[in-house]
C-alpha cells in the first residue's frame, strides 16, 4: 500500500516535472541556446532561426552557409501560407518576442510593418549598395532612410496567352509578334482584345479585378499621398478612371470571363478554354503550369501594358528582438546576395531582384518548356528592367484596394450590381474605415 | 492527502468536551470538519481556477480592450470609452453581417434538428448492426471543417460546380451560389447540417434510449399507432434534451466562422459581403485592414450580449413550455 502510493506520487511528479520542463521548452526553445542557457554549448556557438513561408528556395543554400561558418547552426521554420506567417509575425511582434532571428515578409505586409521601424533592426549597409534594383530597395525604406528589409525575390509581370485560340482567331502566334501587338497601354491591350472576341467565343481575359490590379499597380500614389494620408476615395479621378476602363473593357465588351482569381471557377477554367491571356508576374507561370495541366498552348510574351509592372516579392528583415542581430542581419545578406538568389530561382523559380543576377548567364539561360520553351529568365529579367514606377502602398492601401476590387468583382464577376451603384457600395465601405 | 487520511480511530461526537481540547485529537476534530467542509470546493476548485484562467480573464479583458484605441501591432492607445461600440453599430457591414448570421443560424439549426430527431428515431427502432449505423451518422463529424468546404466548394462554384452542372442537364438556371444572399447561405448551411446532424441524432439517440419503454407499451394498449408514439411520448419526453440542443447549436451558431470562412478563397465573405458573419467580420476589424483590435473587441462583446439575450429567452421559453408539460401532465390525470 504504502509503496503503491509512493511509487503513484514519484509517477505523477515525474509527469508534472516532465510537463513543466516541456513547457519550458517550448517557451525558450528559440533562445536557450541563443541566449547561452543551453549548457552543452560551447561558447561562440549559437543558433539562428529563419522563418520563411511557401517556398523559397533555401534548405540547399542554409546547409552552405552552416558549412561556411563553423560555430552557426541555423533553424528553417517555414510556413505554409503566406498568411500563416503573417498572423505569426504579427502576433509576436505585438507580443514583443518569439519572432525569428530572420523573418521573411511579403512586400503586402511592409506598410503596416513600415509604420513600427524600431521593431526591426537598421540593415542599410554602405557594402551592399546598388546590389538591387532601386525600386526594390526603396519599398523597405522608410522615410528617414532606414531599410528594414533585404529585397530577396519580385514579380515582374508579362502577358501569358494561349497562342492555339489566338491562332484561331487569326491573331499572329509568335511570341515576339504578339508582344509587338500588345506593347502599348492599357487601351492597346482591351483593343487586341476586342478584335480577338470578334472571331472568337472565348473571353479576352480571367479577371476585371486581377486586371484592375496590374493597372492600379502602375500608379504612383494611387489610394494615398506619398505622406499616407488617405486619398479621398470619391474624389479619386485616377482610381475611378482606371475602374470605368476596365469594367468597360469587360463588361460592356465582355472580354472578361467574369472569374474571381483564385477561386474554383478560375482554377477550373484553365483546363477548358476559359480565356485567353492573362497578367502574370513570374511566380504566376508555375500557377498557370500547374493549373493548366495538359493544356497545350500556353506561351509568354515579352510585354506588359502601360510599361512594367510589378505583383509581389520578398524580403528578408531582421526583429529587433533577437539576440544576435549581428549575425542575423549577415546571414540575411548572404541569402540575399545575386549567387544565391540565382540558386533559388533554379531550385523554386523565385525570380531574383539582384542588378547582378538578373545579368548572370544561368538566369538568362533559363527556358520553361511549358511555356512552348520560353525564354523565361530573359523576358522576366527584360520585364524587371521595364518597372519604372515604385506604387506608393501606405498603412491604408490594403483596405481602399479592398473596397475598389470589392466594388470590380460585384460588376464582373456575381452580376449582382451595375458599375455606378457598386462604385457607390465602395464609397460606402471608404467610409466605413474612418479615414 | 496524508495528513488527512488517518482519521481518529475513536470517532468523538459522545464526548462534548472534545470541543475544547487542544491537543493533538482536536487538531484531528478540526482537520475532520475542515475535510468535509472545504474539501469538496477544492476538488472541484480547478475547474473554476481554468476558467478563471481561460474564460473569465479573456472575456474581462476583452471589455477592457473594446472601450481603447487598440491596433493591432500598435498595442494600447487612449481611452475612448464607447466610441468604439458606436463605431461598429453605425457601420452598415455590422447589420450586413448580422443579418448574415441569422439568416445561415436559421438555415442550419431548424432543418438540422428535425432530421437528427426523425433520424434518431428511426436508429431507435429494432434495426440489424445498429451499432454500424449509429457510428455511420457520426462519421461526417468527424471529417475536419476545412476538408468540408473545400469538398463543398467544389459542388457549389457557380460555373463549374456539380450542382449547377446538374441544374443546367435538367434544364433549369444555375443558381449564384456566390452572388446571391441567400443562395450562399444555404450552401454554407448545408456544410454546417452536413457535420453536425449526426452529432445532434446520437444525442437525442440516447436521450430517446431513456425513455420509460412501459410507456411505449401503455401507448400501443390505448391503441397509438407508430407516428402517435412519436409525436405523443418520445418528443415530449425528449423536451429537456431539446433545449440543450437547441442552446448549444444557438451558441455553435451564431459564432460560426470556418465554414462561410472557407467558402471562397479570399476567406472575407463576398465582394458585397453575402455570407460574412459576425465572427468574420470580427476578424476583418482586428486582423484585416483596420487592424482595430478595440472595434472587434466590441463586437466580441455584442456578440456575446446577443448570445446571453438569446439564452435567457431561451430560458424562459423553456420554462414556460415545461411548466406548460407539467400543466397538461396534471390535467391528464
Amino acid at each position: 500500500m504504502r509503496i503503491t502510493r509512493l511509487t503513484a506520487g514519484a509517477a505523477g511528479l515525474a509527469g508534472l516535472s516532465l510537463v513543466l520542463a516541456a513547457c519550458g521548452g517550448t517557451e525558450a526553445d528559440g533562445d536557450a541556446a541563443a541566449g547561452g542557457g543551453g549548457s552543452t554549448e560551447e561558447a561562440g556557438d549559437i543558433t539562428l532561426t529563419v522563418a520563411t513561408f511557401n517556398e523559397f528556395g533555401y534548405e540547399e543554400l542554409l546547409d552552405e552557409y552552416m558549412a561556411e561558418n563553423p560555430g552557426i547552426t541555423v533553424e528553417h521554420k517555414k510556413a505554409a501560407t503566406s498568411n500563416e506567417a503573417r498572423d505569426n509575425m504579427n502576433t509576436r511582434l505585438a507580443a514583443g518576442s518569439g519572432l525569428a532571428d530572420v523573418e521573411a515578409i511579403e512586400v503586402d505586409w511592409l506598410p503596416e510593418l513600415m509604420q513600427y521601424p524600431d521593431q526591426f533592426v537598421d540593415l542599410a549597409d554602405p557594402e551592399l549598395e546598388g546590389r538591387w534594383l532601386d525600386w526594390k530597395v526603396e519599398q523597405a525604406t522608410t522615410a528617414d532612410g532606414k531599410l528594414i528589409g533585404y529585397g530577396t525575390d519580385i514579380g515582374p509581370e508579362a502577358v501569358a496567352y494561349r497562342s492555339d485560340l489566338f491562332a484561331e482567331a487569326g491573331l499572329p502566334t509568335d511570341r515576339e509578334e504578339v508582344a509587338e501587338l500588345l506593347e502599348g497601354d492599357w487601351e492597346t491591350y482591351f483593343e487586341v482584345g476586342r478584335q480577338f472576341a470578334e472571331s472568337s467565343d472565348v473571353p479576352w481575359f480571367d479577371s476585371a479585378q486581377a486586371t484592375y490590379q496590374g493597372m492600379v499597380n502602375q500608379l504612383p500614389n494611387a489610394y494615398e499621398e506619398t505622406d499616407g494620408t488617405a486619398k479621398d476615395l470619391a474624389e479619386n479621378s485616377d482610381v475611378k478612371a482606371l475602374y470605368d476602363q476596365v469594367l468597360t473593357a469587360a463588361v460592356d465588351d465582355g472580354l472578361s470571363a467574369g472569374l474571381e482569381q483564385w477561386g474554383e471557377d478560375w482554377t477550373n477554367a484553365f483546363q477548358n478554354d476559359g480565356f485567353a491571356t492573362m497578367l502574370a508576374p513570374g511566380w504566376m507561370l508555375g500557377v498557370i503550369e500547374g493549373n493548366a495541366a495538359g493544356v497545350e498552348g500556353w506561351d509568354i510574351a515579352d510585354v506588359f501594358p502601360g510599361g512594367g509592372g510589378n505583383w509581389g516579392g520578398s524580403f528578408l528583415t531582421v526583429p529587433a528582438q533577437g539576440e544576435h542581430p549581428e549575425e542575423a542581419k549577415a546571414l540575411a545578406a548572404w541569402l540575399t546576395a545575386p549567387e544565391q538568389q540565382v540558386k533559388a530561382f533554379i531550385s523554386k523559380g523565385t525570380f531574383p531582384s539582384q542588378v547582378e543576377a538578373l545579368e548572370s548567364e544561368e538566369l538568362l539561360g533559363q527556358t520553361n518548356a511549358f511555356f512552348n520553351d520560353a525564354p523565361t529568365g530573359e523576358i522576366l529579367a527584360n520585364r524587371a528592367e521595364a518597372v519604372s514606377v515604385t506604387p506608393f502602398k501606405g498603412p491604408n492601401y490594403f483596405a481602399i484596394h479592398l473596397a475598389v476590387s470589392d466594388a470590380i468583382v460585384r460588376v464582373d464577376a456575381n452580376g449582382t450590381d451595375d458599375a455606378a451603384t457598386s462604385w457607390e457600395k465602395a464609397l460606402t465601405a471608404f467610409d466605413e474605415l474612418g479615414l | 492527502m496524508a495528513v488527512t487520511t488517518p482519521a481518529p480511530p475513536t470517532p468523538a461526537p459522545s464526548r462534548p468536551t472534545a470541543r475544547r481540547d487542544t491537543g493533538p485529537r482536536g487538531l484531528r476534530q478540526r482537520l475532520a470538519r475542515w475535510d468535509v467542509t472545504f474539501s469538496p470546493y477544492l476538488y472541484i476548485a480547478p475547474f473554476f481556477l481554468v476558467f478563471a484562467v481561460a474564460g473569465l480573464f479573456p472575456i474581462v479583458y476583452t471589455a477592457y480592450v473594446s472601450v481603447h484605441d487598440w491596433h493591432l501591432i500598435g498595442g494600447q492607445g487612449g481611452f475612448v470609452g464607447l466610441q468604439n461600440y458606436v463605431d461598429v453599430l453605425t457601420q452598415p457591414r455590422f447589420l450586413t453581417a448580422l443579418r448574415n448570421t441569422f439568416s445561415i443560424f436559421l438555415l442550419s439549426s431548424v432543418p438540422q434538428l428535425i432530421v437528427a430527431i426523425v433520424v434518431a428515431a428511426v436508429l431507435d427502432a429494432n434495426l440489424r448492426a445498429k451499432t454500424f449505423w449509429r457510428m455511420g451518422v457520426l462519421l461526417p463529424y468527424v471529417v475536419a471543417p476545412v476538408a468540408v468546404a473545400l469538398i463543398f466548394s467544389k459542388m457549389f462554384a457557380d460555373q463549374s460546380g456539380l450542382i449547377n452542372t446538374v441544374l443546367a442537364g435538367v434544364g433549369l438556371d444555375p443558381i449564384g451560389w456566390h452572388s446571391d444572399p441567400l443562395a450562399s447561405h444555404v450552401a454554407i448551411a448545408t456544410m454546417v447540417n452536413f457535420r453536425w446532424t449526426g452529432y445532434n441524432t446520437l444525442i437525442l439517440l440516447a436521450a430517446m434510449q431513456a425513455v420509460p419503454r412501459d410507456l411505449y407499451e401503455a401507448a400501443v394498449i390505448d391503441g397509438a399507432g407508430r407516428l402517435r408514439q412519436f409525436l405523443s411520448v418520445t418528443v415530449p419526453m425528449l423536451r429537456p434534451t431539446l433545449i440543450f440542443v437547441v442552446i448549444t447549436s444557438t451558441i455553435g451558431g451564431l459564432q460560426i466562422f470556418d465554414e462561410p470562412r472557407m467558402f471562397d478563397t479570399l476567406g472575407q465573405g463576398g465582394a458585397d459581403r453575402q455570407w460574412m458573419t459576425v465572427t468574420m467580420y470580427l476578424y476583418e476589424l482586428g486582423w484585416g485592414a483596420q487592424k482595430s483590435f478595440g472595434r472587434a473587441s466590441a463586437v466580441a462583446w455584442i456578440l456575446f450580449l446577443i448570445i446571453v439575450a438569446i439564452g435567457l429567452l431561451n430560458f424562459a421559453l423553456t420554462r414556460k413550455i415545461a411548466s406548460a408539460g407539467a400543466a397538461t401532465k396534471g390535467g391528464a390525470k
